[in-house]
């Protein structure tokens, strides 16, 4: 060990709050500088620590699940009715759909229409909540050898999350759609009048540069647009709803707060990426 | 009597006993624990709870606590580390949170012999007043770094789990801290 002299120490015991202050501000300014760096760095700790939150979300999602599963006990009786009538509603819609099929085969073989080849994808688990007070992000683990890129769309059973953000060897993240730098350019399914979903940070993101003249409906489906190539059009994302102080938001499909599996979509699209994603472009990888 | 007293003063004449590596290795250990232990606490903090906030109310008490009864094992470069922790768990914009730390630390360093000799409750209040301003801090930081004003819901979550959680930290904490310095003065 180096030996000091005790008022030398003393200086030194003295200063270091002051230097390590001044390193802070460096710090961020490189953060705010560099964000290649910094993506990188948040990289390498998750994917050194995804396989611990791996093994810790195992009992955590059990104990959830029995909660689950008492409070579910409870509401059984609800439940049931509701269920019934649901499914008598269904049934209607069944019938429904299945002429409107039948329907749709009979138009595509007259027009010709070559079909869109069924995307693959890769699910994944989410191993923890890897956004802070300010972010709205998942973590995933994925196996080492993967083909996800940045820009991929992840969808749950019901709808659409978020996209690919980061990619590691052995996690990703996910920015969730409801993220402050989230916009996913959508469509109302009702008037097919393009609009943006910005994400606010809260539960429902909100829309925002409808075109005029258009007033989107309550209760209108959304779904994604093609526009700016970052998505295939038409997947669902959620139904309009106005807020106690009449913004009108976006209720999401995707249960966001409470996301254990997702599915990631390669759709094969090279829209807008982040600016730190445009100065390393990432080539699809080529299909085996 | 001069048994009793917690801080014995080697007799005169007598050398100190060497310090063999087992020994060292405990001192070292003993140094390092409060840094392991947040460090610790904040990676399990970030795994899916539901609460985004808890990794950085879990971090105040704790950086608290050790900077006023135990200063060696949580020096500035230690704060730096653990804040760097955070930034890069938390997805907050690089360097909020090891400011917010270091100034808490700055503070509680300053006041911390006066703290020291208060009770439970007065150094519980100080505490809330810290992390009351450490979080006003952070979030006025995010904002200039974003651009943007982040939402301030934020705020009152981390300051209600940060003063909630500091009674059972500071008891657990204090218990270790005891406990150690039992060990050390050992003869």
């Amino acid at each position: 060990m180096i030996r000091l002299s005790i008022p030398l120490r003393q200086a030194l015991a003295r200063l270091s709050l002051p230097i390590m202050i001044a390193v802070a501000f460096g710090v961020m300014l490189l953060g705010k500088a560099d964000n290649l760096l910094v993506e990188r760095l948040r990289t390498t700790l998750s994917d050194a620590l995804a396989p611990i939150y791996g093994a810790i979300s195992q009992p955590v999602n059990a104990v959830e699940d029995a909660i689950a599963e008492i409070q579910s006990l409870g509401t059984l009786r609800s439940d049931n009715a509701r269920l019934r009538e649901e499914n008598e509603r269904l049934r209607r819609w069944h019938a429904a759909a299945l002429s409107l099929e039948a329907e749709n085969t009979l138009l595509r073989r007259q027009l010709g229409f070559v079909p869109e080849a069924a995307p693959n994808f890769h699910a994944a688990r989410v191993v923890a909540d890897g956004g802070g007070t300010y972010a709205r992000a998942v973590l995933l683990s994925i196996p080492p050898q993967h083909g996800i890129r940045k820009g991929q769309v992840a969808l749950d059973e019901r709808g659409f999350v978020g996209r690919v953000t980061e990619v590691g060897a052995r996690s990703a993240r996910v920015l969730l759609a409801t993220d402050m730098n989230s916009r996913v350019p959508v469509t109302l399914e009702g008037s097919r009048a393009r609009a943006v979903m910005a994400g606010t940070n809260g539960a429902r993101p909100r829309l925002a540069h409808w075109p005029e003249g258009v007033i989107p409906q309550e209760g209108e489906r959304v779904v994604t647009s093609a526009q700016a190539n970052a998505f295939p059009a038409g997947l669902p994302v959620g139904v309009v709803r106005r807020s106690a102080q009449g913004n009108l938001e976006v209720e999401l499909f995707a249960r966001l707060d409470n996301l254990e599996m997702v599915r990631l979509f390669d759709f094969g699209l090279s829209g807008i990426l982040p600016p730190e994603a445009v100065a390393r472009p990432e080539p699809r990888a080529p299909r085996r | 009597m001069s048994a009793n007293a917690p801080l014995r003063a080697p007799p005169p004449g007598r050398p100190e006993p060497p310090q063999d590596l087992a020994r060292r290795l405990e001192a070292l250990l003993r140094l390092v624990f409060p840094l392991i232990s947040t460090a610790l606490v904040l990676i399990l903090a970030a795994t899916p709870t539901g609460l985004p906030a808890l990794a950085f109310a879990l971090a105040m008490p704790a950086i608290g606590f050790w900077t006023v009864f135990r200063p060696a094992g949580m020096a500035p470069p230690i704060v730096f580390l653990l804040g760097l922790l955070l930034d890069l768990l938390t997805m907050a914009p690089l360097g909020v949170h090891i400011i917010a730390l270091l100034a808490l630390h700055g503070v509680a360093m300053r006041l911390r012999f006066w703290l020291a000799r208060q009770g439970f409750v007065m150094v519980w209040l100080c505490f809330c007043l810290g992390a009351l301003a450490a979080t006003l801090l952070a979030w006025g930081l995010t904002a200039i770094l974003l651009l943007a004003l982040p939402p301030w819901q934020p705020i009152f979550h981390t300051l209600l789990l940060s003063a909630g959680l500091y009674p059972m930290i500071a008891t657990l904490l204090s218990r270790a801290h005891e406990a150690m310095r039992r060990a050390e003065n050992l003869p």
